[in-house]
């Protein structure tokens, strides 16, 4: 089977790319081992909200001078790093992805524990907030599903007082619901915003909350709502006729489920191929050190050609990545990685610590090229989270790397 | 540090990290509260299950085996295989009279087609349907698939067998029982296609049921006995005869290929790769340019194909798409991915009906609103289930092959 490109990962960085590539004319297959990490999504997509030194940052594109050579932003470099980041938001409004945010200046989003984190983009469900200490209101009423237990109510209330907002705590209850609480541990989001889409049970929690508003000036409610439509949200929120602030739970996160499947949708309406719940498992090299083809585990001797190959397995959690006690290495094509030899730098024992391991990947060229004992790999390249040289948790820097590694890697193979 | 490497568990169990993927793409969950997901039926239920069987649940026997978590999830974990080996392994309820009827595909094949015209009448009386839904547990809104009167075997023995040693290239075909006693004209297309190919196609010494409902019914001694007898005659087609085995029914095949080794422990490894679907073989062929196929000039449809789980699981309807996309005059649509909720003996019982048309309810939807001429399926019980809850009819990709294909230029070209 042959294909213009072929790329290896279908999360957030695979789509984007391949999204880039389709649109432009490029005939292309996603081949993913499983769901991605956007199933974990906090809502939002962050450029750089820390320094390696634990300084924050407020204006990501101006600190990218000071990240070091290593880092994908200066390996992609500054100008080319500025115009992707600017053209992010279109690219994913021509997906049907409604964003908010500037690359110049962060935002701020509210975590499920009611932290406040740096944010660069933020998807049109939540509220980015200016600064880390706006209060989102005088008075607010958050609400709960009764017997939801991913949204911790009294830690964002907590968390609210402490800017001065005073919070009453409240939750409805919907007959609908009752059926998944019969079983407590499948009333997780995604359940519930299965229920809320069908026949439009979302009113009837809209209206109930509505009711329950006394002298509240914001309503604050879990992000369980429009697993298939971003619609809904927009709806509910003139719906309750108040400021409504969604904020997001524990996994899995209904707005970035909806994303991810808003872009393989994009990706396949554009003519792409999405191979789900396959693995490459081998592939080979033509005499001048690229790629030939690939076999995967569900094609078996039916090996899939294409011009180009485009690396986006993410890292660790995906097997991009493998460690073990002696070596860590890529496991498809066996790419030069950098990381440090003594696993004793790997991590360290105190878990809340920066992590070394999460900043090891591939090793790139500035077009983002792979190598392969020392030579590169011209038609191969590495993109997203399987990048080495950040510290994605970290630095805050997972969503701005997959995407603008992603539209850099596309650009680069429509202008060989 | 040895141990950490070494300590790999069956299906992948340990590397399990209680992500919840499973759960968002389970069809069972957001339609029936009594199932307890993926997650909790599968790696969490299985740490308990390991130290004592007790904690085994019954609520267990909701699982379609779609396959479908195992699809999602990220860490390979083979989720629908903890759960159905867990209720192979504990299940104290022996099977029903009922179960064992519906799973019993080859006897009661065998037996009905003998009888078919009294059966297929009988079968389709409301009275039959009503004593069937109260003494036995068989919905009464489910249609049975009409029987035969000649299985597809003795057609075959007595029209095409002798002229089949003809051809340069040979194959074995697993027809299965749907096409044995109830579709016979599956297989004819299958023939007719191959044939054309420059393929002749031949039966395997002795075909049983592949066991896909004996497995799903827990009657697992006879679904081994099948196993071990459908490998040895794979085994001679293969070895001894140098023909690879094709078929027409995904599940039949996603059974033989992984299912005999992850769920009944009978090894397969050195026949697997000679399993497939025809789509699949044909497309090879195709690719390699080893065959040539032409096309009736005014052949036109608008076809919406739909992916049985298992053929998502196998990740080989792009095979099947890709063939029914040659044929010029075709419009093709790939339908969503989601289950059509037969699940093959599944719908047909009587406490599963409601929960079984929820779950295909956003497939028929979009059958509705497409309106295709048809739809294209590789799976038997999807397209009886799409049948009874549409108005479309369903039509497996070989036999739009043979209608599409201009069988008589074809040949030539092959010859």
């Amino acid at each position: 089977m042959r294909f213009d490109t072929v790329i290896i990962g279908g999360g957030l960085s695979g789509l984007v790319c391949g999204i880039r590539l389709q649109k432009s004319g490029k005939n292309c297959a996603i081949i993913s081992a499983g769901q991605s990490a956007m199933h974990f999504s906090s809502g939002t997509f962050d450029l750089l909200g820390r320094m390696p030194d634990g300084s924050v940052v407020e204006n990501p594109l101006e600190a990218i001078d000071r990240l070091d050579a290593g880092h994908p932003y200066s390996i992609i470099g500054k100008e080319k790093v500025a115009r992707y980041a600017t053209e992010a938001p279109d690219f994913l409004a021509g997906c049907g992805i409604t964003v908010k945010g500037d690359a110049q200046s962060n935002s701020w989003r509210i975590t499920p524990t009611g932290e406040r984190k740096p944010a660069w983009l933020t998807l049109g469900d939540f509220t980015p907030l200016t600064s880390k200490n706006e209060k989102i209101g005088t008075k607010a009423l958050i609400v709960n599903i009764l017997g939801y237990l991913d949204f911790n109510t009294k830690f964002l209330a907590d968390s609210f007082e402490k800017q001065g907002t005073v919070c009453r705590i409240a939750s409805i209850r919907l007959e609908e619901m009752e059926r998944l609480r019969k079983n407590p541990s499948e009333m997780r989001s995604t359940n519930i915003a299965r229920v809320m889409d069908r026949d439009n049970i979302w009113e009837k929690a809209a209206s109930q909350v509505k009711e329950m508003i006394k002298d509240e000036d914001v309503v604050v409610l879990p992000a369980v709502f429009g697993l298939k439509n971003a619609e809904t949200v927009e709806t509910m929120r003139k719906a309750i006729g108040i400021k409504t602030v969604f904020v997001a739970t524990m996994p899995p996160s209904v707005p970035g489920i909806r994303t991810q499947m808003t872009l393989k949708a994009e990706f396949e309406r554009a003519g792409g191929r999405f191979f789900i719940g396959d693995s490459v498992i081998e592939a080979d090299f033509n005499e001048d050190n690229t790629v030939k083809s690939v076999a995967t585990y569900n094609f078996g001797d039916i090996r899939v050609y294409a011009d180009d190959f485009v690396l986006a397995t993410g890292s660790f959690f995906s097997k991009g990545l493998i460690a073990t006690p002696e070596k860590i290495y890529e496991p498809v094509f066996g790419i030069d990685l950098n990381y440090e030899e003594k696993r004793d730098g790997w991590f360290d024992r105190n878990f809340w610590n920066r992590q070394n391991y999460i900043s090891f990947g591939a090793k790139v060229s500035e077009k983002l090229n792979t190598y392969v004992d020392g030579r590169p790999v011209e038609n191969l390249y590495a993109i997203g989270s399987l990048l080495g040289g950040s510290n994605t948790l970290y630095e805050g820097c997972g969503g701005g790397v997959a995407i603008i590694s992603a539209l850099a890697a596309a650009d680069e193979i429509l202008h060989k | 540090m040895k141990m950490q490497e070494k300590n790999i568990s069956e299906n992948n169990f340990e590397q399990c990290i209680k992500c919840t993927v499973c759960t968002v793409y389970c069809p069972v969950v957001p339609v029936n509260p009594l199932y307890p997901g993926p997650k909790q039926a599968g790696p969490d239920g299985e740490r308990l299950r390991l130290k004592k069987g007790l904690f085994f649940d019954n609520t267990l026997k909701y699982c379609l085996n779609c396959k479908r978590c195992e699809v999602a999830c990220p860490s390979g974990v083979r989720i629908a295989d903890i759960i159905q080996s867990a209720r192979i392994k504990y299940t104290t309820e022996p099977p029903k009279l009922r179960d064992m009827i519906l799973a019993s595909t080859d006897f009661m094949g065998s037996v009905t087609t003998k009888v078919a015209p009294v059966a297929n009448f009988a079968l389709g009386l409301k009275p039959t349907k009503a004593v069937m839904d109260a003494v036995l547990k068989v919905d009464k809104h489910r249609t049975f698939p009409k029987y035969a009167s000649k299985t597809f075997e003795s057609w075959y023995k007595k029209n095409v067998k002798a002229f089949q040693e003809s051809f340069n290239h040979h194959v074995s075909f697993f027809h299965g029982c749907y096409v044995n006693y109830n579709y016979p004209q599956l297989g004819k297309d299958l023939i007719s296609v191959m044939n054309a190919l420059g393929y002749g196609v031949h039966l395997l010494e002795k075909e049983k049921c592949c066991g896909t409902a004996l497995i799903s019914n827990c009657m697992i001694d006879q679904a081994k006995k099948n196993a071990v007898n459908n490998l040895e005659s794979i085994r001679k087609s293969v070895y001894e005869r140098q023909m690879p085995v094709i078929g027409t029914s995904s599940s039949c095949n996603f059974t033989i290929r992984d299912e005999y080794p992850h769920l009944l422990g009978i090894d397969n490894s050195d026949v697997r790769d000679y399993i497939e679907l025809a789509t699949r073989f044909i497309y090879r062929l195709v690719e390699e340019k080893k065959v040539k196929m032409v096309f009736k000039k005014d052949y036109k449809a608008k076809i919406a194909y739909h992916t049985p789980c298992h053929m998502e699981r196998l990740g080989w309807g792009i095979f099947s798409t890709e063939i029914l996309r040659m044929i010029p005059g075709v419009e093709l649509t790939v339908l969503d991915s989601n289950c059509c909720g037969i699940a093959g003996t599944y719908g047909f019982k009587k406490e599963n009906y409601e929960v079984s048309q929820a779950i295909g309810k956003p497939l028929f939807d979009q059958i509705a609103r497409l309106k295709p001429d048809f739809v294209a399926c590789d799976c038997e019980t999807c397209k009886w289930q799409i049948e009874m809850s549409t108005e479309k009819e369903v039509k497996n990709p070989i036999s739009i092959l043979a209608e599409a294909l201009d069988l008589i230029a074809t040949s030539e070209a092959n010859k």
